[in-house]
């Protein structure tokens, strides 16, 4: 799942089978640092909380569809959550040690 | 799968149902000699990683709905190991 920034809406009247009562967002792509990534793109909201301007995740390929009251949707991207709060601990080690990285080059053996 | 490091945790009440009650953490994907690659993806942890921990990360919908017990999932990124040490013969 990826940070993105919702724009809009979007309104279909003839929608496919299983997409009636979805509603539809424009949303931005963001970066981990919340800085805009790519071009807009249409998000069903699988939330239907979502609107303008909230902070968002969103998830893609066919794992979108399957946030949807119907799962064989033809829908590639869903807005899954709204996000609260993002706690970025960058730099903190645990007292735990994190992995060892042991780089050799082949012709030392 | 990929190598990645734990920098921190998203937090959301309002989420699809299939996101009830899981730990979220927010993911940097690691290079070949463990430098980030500027790459980052939200991910649910199933093995109780935190901050500054290397992990395993699994980036694939099946094999996130079977390990979640979820039918129909709309979940990718799972985090499945916490990683310990990483050897390579370059």
């Amino acid at each position: 799942m990826k940070f993105a920034r919702v724009r809009g809406t979007v309104v279909a009247t003839r929608k496919y089978e299983g997409l009636e009562g979805v509603k539809f967002l424009v949303v931005q792509p963001l970066d981990e640092e919340l800085r805009p990534e790519g071009r807009p793109q249409i998000a069903a909201d699988a939330t239907a909380q979502a609107g303008p301007g909230e902070l968002v995740f969103v998830v893609g390929s066919r794992e979108a569809a399957q946030a949807m009251p119907v799962v064989f949707v033809p829908v590639d991207l869903a807005v899954t959550g709204i996000v609260d709060q993002v706690e970025v601990e960058r730099g903190v080690r645990r007292s735990q040690a994190t992995a060892v990285w042991l780089v050799s080059s082949a012709e030392e053996d | 799968m990929y190598i990645g490091k734990v920098v921190g945790t998203v937090v959301s009440t309002i989420k699809i149902s299939h996101l009830e009650g899981r730990k979220l953490l927010l993911i940097d994907q690691l290079d070949l000699g463990g430098g980030e690659t500027g790459a980052y993806d939200i991910a649910v942890d199933v093995v109780q990683a935190g901050p500054g921990d290397t992990v395993l990360v699994i980036d694939e919908g099946n094999g996130a709905r079977q390990i979640l017990g979820l039918d129909p999932g709309a979940i990718r990124a799972v985090v499945v190991g916490i990683v310990d040490q990483v050897a390579l013969k370059l």
